[in-house]
């Protein structure tokens, strides 16, 4: 899940507060894999009840085929905590999503499962908007975006994720690597249920 | 627990808890804090137990972890097997994680089975001062004890299970302030949407809400855990209420309550959470809770929420080009028309139930509105509590009977028609007033209409078999 840089054109759905119920809806949830969710990627707005494509969703638009860059309106991925969001996006082809601004839940799942959130200004983002299919070049070491004009932003990411996607790093390894600190503060911790005792049997 | 000595500086109670759940910092990392409560459920544990099987990893505090069932859990009789293959196999996926890893679960047969939300503080699982963590955006309903609470995603509940932490940045402190007295007909849940009406979807992100002023101190625990529950709906992964008397009124005597002198001593530790004098807040909103009229929303997301009185919003009057087409687009998919009342618009169900609104307080409100009514027959109604210890609550007082007898479908606990998963669900088309959390495009079943209200509204509209104000009942 390493990413230096990502050089594709984009598909663009222009459309603010994208939750995560559009994203996938909640009955391909009922899987206990992580695989084959790319299908069910904004499924009710690719598909008619009969199953054949909306011809005017983005997605379903002749120029979307192989990009890898979504633009969308802000404040996307908002609503449910659902992982299944970036793996069906990063299933579908996504690997960045630039938007003016992302949930936080979203936004920390999509970092550990290699899909970038990119915020940028809302100028450069209505240019983006205002032209799907546009060639865009992300480079995560210098956290820029470049449009095809030349036109460079910059984008915010924290140092830890960013070197974590830079260098594919594993964020469970590094956490148990703390396990001295870990069995240190369980030691002194005071006050503590025990869900294993208690009077009820489940 | 640090103590406050003179010379720290104020802190919030959202810094206290912070503070005192930091395992380690490394230098240009996110800390690595500890987790005292970690809840899961059949849908987004599956994934990371795989995860922990594949690497050989233990769960490393399953004394600090319990299971539930709720999200594809049928809500029909317990009688009944599960028709849905697919859910069926996630539900006997969790029996088995459970098993293999020793992780406390209360299963769809258990006498404690319900929505984790509901079942957590019910059981005492939900304390004052502690880190919750659960695979669900819901989460932050424990906030409402004074508890971090928040949503995670299946990758950070594989790394709960197996190291009881989490790497984390701070949220931005973000006071929301309530007073005034609620009117009659005016609840919790009116309070909340017209919050996030306000602020919009995305107005708390990056921040924990903490809710105070004398509107939130009156409210009781149960309403509370309604407020916290749909922070999320305001774009805050937690928010929460410092603890008071209420809340240890609520906790006291529960299974897993502290008991004797470890209560005592709890209280005490307790009892120096709450946000110090001259604590600074990153961002403050000032809110007069006793000029709320009871609140439904009209629209695709929860801060499209206006007065019951009022009329749906005209997309001409919306000066940016963006927010106008959604709202455009939110009306065409709710097939509603701008500047007209929503009240007395037909609805075909009404659901009473979800973590936000199925606690027996909110079935004893909804029950109170349709004693000696019936509910009108082209309405289908649903009363699904939200654990089985609610339902048993409910039996007792006979609420189940006021349903019946109304003509609503009285069911089994889950989390059910709140996001349609288990098989109860809204047709394409249908309009339901609903006391969920989420009115996103197809969220209570495909090419459903969401109308959210409260347990009072929804009861009332369910006699009127259309959105109608609980005021004007007698």
């Amino acid at each position: 899940m390493k990413i230096q840089t990502i050089e594709s054109k984009t598909v663009v759905i222009p459309i603010e507060n994208i939750d995560t119920d559009q994203i996938i809806p909640a009955r391909y949830l009922k899987t206990t894999s992580m695989e084959g969710l790319g299908d069910a990627l904004f499924f009710d707005w690719r598909y008619n009840a009969d199953g054949t494509p909306k011809p005017d969703f983005p997605l379903n638009q002749p120029g979307a085929a192989g990009a890898q860059i979504l633009v969308a309106g802000d404040n996307f991925g908002c609503g449910s905590s659902r992982e299944h969001a970036p793996w069906a996006l990063t299933q579908f082809g996504i690997r960045a999503v630039i938007s003016t601004s992302f949930a936080d839940i979203f936004r920390g799942n999509s970092l550990k499962n290699g899909l970038l959130p990119v915020v940028v200004p809302p100028d450069v983002h209505a240019e983006l908007l205002r032209w799907p299919g546009m060639p865009v070049k992300i480079d995560l070491a210098t956290q820029t975006v470049t449009l095809p004009g030349g036109r460079t932003v910059e984008f915010p990411i924290d140092s830890f994720s960013k070197s974590c996607l830079l260098n594919g790093v594993d964020e469970l390894g590094y956490m148990l690597q703390q396990e001295p600190a870990i069995a240190a503060y369980e030691a002194k911790r005071v006050g503590s249920i025990n869900t294993l005792a208690g009077s009820t049997r489940p | 627990m640090n103590t406050n000595g003179a010379a720290s500086k104020p802190r919030t109670i959202v810094d206290k808890i912070w503070d005192s759940h930091v395992v380690a910092q490394q230098p240009d990392s996110p800390a690595l804090i500890f987790i005292d409560l970690h809840l899961c459920h059949e849908v987004t544990s599956p994934q990371a137990f795989s995860t922990l099987r594949k690497r050989g990893l233990k769960v490393r505090r399953p004394d600090l972890t319990v299971a539930t069932m709720d999200h594809s859990t049928p809500t029909t009789s317990r009688d009944l097997p599960i028709l849905d293959p697919i859910g069926a196999a996630q539900i006997a996926q969790m029996e088995t994680n459970c098993a293999e890893f020793g992780v406390r679960l209360y299963n769809r047969m258990s006498d404690h089975q319900g929505i984790v939300h509901v079942i957590g503080p019910e059981q005492g699982l939900t304390q004052p001062g502690m880190t919750i963590v659960c695979g669900d955006s819901h989460t932050a309903t424990h906030g409402a004890f004074g508890a971090l609470a928040f949503g995670i995603g299946t990758s950070q509940v594989g790394h709960v299970l197996a190291s009881q932490c989490l790497l984390q940045t701070p949220s931005k402190p973000y006071e929301i302030r309530v007073d005034g007295q609620l009117r009659p007909g005016v609840s919790a849940k009116d309070i909340i949407l017209a919050i996030i009406a306000k602020i919009g979807i995305g107005g708390g992100t990056g921040c924990v809400f903490e809710y105070t002023g004398s509107a939130i101190r009156a409210l009781s625990m149960e309403e509370r855990m309604t407020i916290c529950n749909m922070s999320i709906e305001g774009g805050a992964r937690a928010g929460l209420v410092a603890p008071d008397d209420t809340t240890y009124q609520y906790l006291s005597g529960r299974e897993f309550a502290p008991k004797g002198s470890e209560w005592d001593a709890s209280v005490a530790r307790w009892r120096q959470l709450p946000t110090d004098e001259g604590a600074t807040y990153a961002r403050q909103l000032i809110f007069d809770a006793g000029t709320l009229e009871p609140m439904v929303t009209f629209g695709t997301n929860p801060g499209m929420g206006i007065s019951i009185s009022d009329a749906i919003p005209t997309p001409s009057s919306v000066t940016d080009p963006i927010e106008r087409s959604d709202l455009e687009k939110a009306l065409k998919y709710m097939a509603l028309e701008p500047g007209k009342p929503l009240a007395g618009h037909p609805v075909d169900v009404v659901f009473i139930g979800s973590c936000t609104n199925s606690r027996i307080s909110d079935l004893r409100a909804a029950a109170a509105v349709m004693k000696g009514r019936k509910v009108n027959p082209k309405v289908r109604m649903l009363v699904v509590p939200g654990s089985q210890q609610v339902r048993k609550q409910a039996i007792q007082e006979g609420l189940d009977e006021i349903f019946r007898a109304a003509g609503a479908e009285f069911r089994e606990a889950g989390c059910s028609m709140c996001l349609a998963m288990n098989g109860d669900q809204l047709e394409p088309g249908q309009y339901s007033v609903s006391t969920s959390n989420r009115n996103f495009e197809g969220r209570q079943g495909k090419g459903g209409r969401t109308f959210l209200a409260s347990p009072l509204t929804a009861a009332a509209s369910a006699i009127a078999g259309a959105v109608a104000d609980p005021r004007t009942l007698s």
